[in-house]
């Protein structure tokens, strides 16, 4: 936030940068299942962040002064890849991704029906191949289409979206310029069954009227990613529901004869 | 009796007299605890700072040196915040490196500052793209009951605002008084099942389901939030406490710039 620039954020049209109306964001694709090994995953492309999700479990927690004799812990890890910026990103965890990590653990953990699974641990991974701003709730969206793939019992999706205020105007889902000069951003995330704010964050300066359009915006736009997101799933399970169908039919053929 | 159903009766037990309106230390919902602010009690550093909150007492304290600007902001100085939580100030802090939870108050009590610009950075340029002042500001965190996040930033502020900046150490001048812009303030709430309180004391922290911390300006404009925790907030509880906070930072302000001498 903050940086001052001679860029022009917004046209004589209204128009954004990349062409966008301030009430409308970037396209998203969202896949369910992409990796073997993993329990469940999901690839999300949201403009031009390029993100992959992977869930473990539930399994044993470890280390296991971390049980919980209760329910299940949910441990996210969120990292970007060294490639993912301009200028290489030092690999490990550094102490933004720490944070993020945290607000995602805890927004997850509002969804999923960890009373379950008592001392076990639901790991989810976020790895961001691609950065292009806006890439915390990129992830967010893209580890509870993950959990869902993995067969997690969980009570409704998380989804994420962000608003902020460039040139002035309160605008949906900022880009990298947008971002990097504008003058606030507010990150969110909802479960849309209950309406509820799950993760929510805010910097830059905005009035107070500025901050409430901006949450509604922001909100608005969740329930058009909650249907992306279900697509993903429907598109991933409508297949393998087809398979099994073949194979039902071939095993039918062969017992005929 | 284990933990869980420890903390479930505690939970209980406070809920109850919350629906009550009351709080187990006797406070209203939205009421703070006594707030005492000492600045510039640590001689050797060059700006420090004091909070107790209740039975929190956080010390911030502030060292400068000189160093070279980051290259996409040639021109401004550096702040940089870091907290520790020592094991000194309660039964469940270790000691080693950060952890998520003191890297997490660090950062809201560093974003705060920063987007509220506490101060003008650009008037920590000494050289521009080649020497600029670097300000280290370290959050001790002495004895935790609850509510880091408003006692850090309150520190944080008042240490700031008490610091004067080596500059003949370095054969730049004279010292000068670290030059305050905005007067920015955080604010705390925590939400017990469906009712939310101010300034959470660790009681209430340890059970509360979400937490929300906003830092507002001297204008009512908001410049950081952060959510906590694995419950939530609806768009109307967010609104009603954003207003709130607008209202309590005007006290909180009026306390730290009595006790600086801020103008």
């Amino acid at each position: 936030m903050g940086m001052k620039s001679d860029i022009k954020l917004i046209d004589k049209k209204g128009l954004r940068l990349d062409g966008r109306k301030p009430d409308e964001l970037r396209p998203i694709k969202i896949e369910a299942g992409v990796l073997k090994r993993a329990d469940g995953s999901a690839y999300l492309e949201w403009g031009k962040n390029k993100v992959l999700a992977a869930v473990y479990g539930p399994r044993e927690a470890h280390p296991r002064h971390l049980q919980d004799s209760s329910k299940a812990i949910v441990q996210c890890r969120y990292n970007m890849a060294p490639f993912s910026v301009s200028d290489r990103k030092r690999p490990g965890p550094d102490r933004r991704s720490v944070e993020i990590s945290k607000i995602i653990s805890e927004a997850l953990e509002n969804v999923v029906m960890t009373e379950l699974f008592p001392r076990s641990s639901i790991d989810v991974f976020i790895e961001v191949l691609e950065a292009n701003a806006g890439t915390r709730c990129a992830g967010l969206t893209a580890a509870s289409v993950a959990l869902a793939d993995a067969g997690v019992p969980m009570r409704d999706l998380v989804v994420a979206c962000a608003a902020g205020k460039i040139e002035d105007t309160v605008v949906l889902d900022l880009g990298k310029e947008e971002d990097n000069f504008g003058q606030a951003d507010v990150p969110l995330a909802i479960v849309p069954r209950t309406g509820e704010l799950v993760l929510l964050q805010m910097d830059g300066d905005l009035k107070q009227e500025e901050l409430f359009k901006a949450m509604e915006m922001a909100m608005n736009a969740s329930m058009q990613i909650y249907e992306i997101q279900k697509d993903a799933l429907r598109r991933r399970y409508a297949v393998v529901a087809e398979e099994e169908k073949d194979e039902i039919d071939s095993a039918q053929e062969e017992a005929k004869t | 009796m284990s933990q869980e159903t420890i903390a479930q009766i505690l939970k209980e037990y406070i809920y109850q007299s919350l629906t009550e309106k009351k709080r187990t230390d006797g406070r209203e919902l939205y009421e703070y605890r006594q707030i005492q602010i000492e600045p510039g009690v640590i001689e050797v550093a060059e700006g420090s700072a004091r909070v107790h909150l209740g039975n929190t007492d956080v010390l911030a304290g502030i060292k400068i040196a000189t160093g070279e600007p980051f290259s996409d902001t040639p021109d401004v100085g550096v702040l940089t915040t870091n907290a520790e939580l020592i094991p000194m100030a309660s039964p469940y802090f270790e000691s080693g490196p950060p952890n998520p939870k003191s890297i997490e108050l660090s950062r809201v009590v560093d974003r705060g500052l920063r987007e509220g610009e506490v101060i003008d950075l650009k008037k920590l340029c000494i050289e521009p793209g080649e020497k600029v002042w670097i300000m280290f500001l370290d959050l001790h965190i002495l004895d935790y009951d609850g509510n880091l996040f408003d006692a850090g930033a309150l520190a944080s502020v008042a240490a700031l605002a008490s610091t004067k900046v080596p500059a003949s150490q370095y054969e730049l001048g004279d010292d000068f008084q670290l030059p305050i812009k905005n007067w920015p303030v955080m604010t705390t709430f925590a939400k017990i099942k469906d009712v939310t309180v101010l300034d959470p004391s660790l009681e209430e922290e340890k059970v509360a389901d979400a937490r929300l911390s906003i830092y507002t300006d001297q204008d009512g404009h908001v410049r950081a939030m952060q959510k906590g925790l694995n419950g939530g907030f609806t768009l109307d509880e967010v609104k009603d406490m954003v207003k709130k906070s607008e209202e309590k930072g005007k006290e909180l302000r009026k306390i730290l710039m009595d006790a600086v001498g801020g103008a």
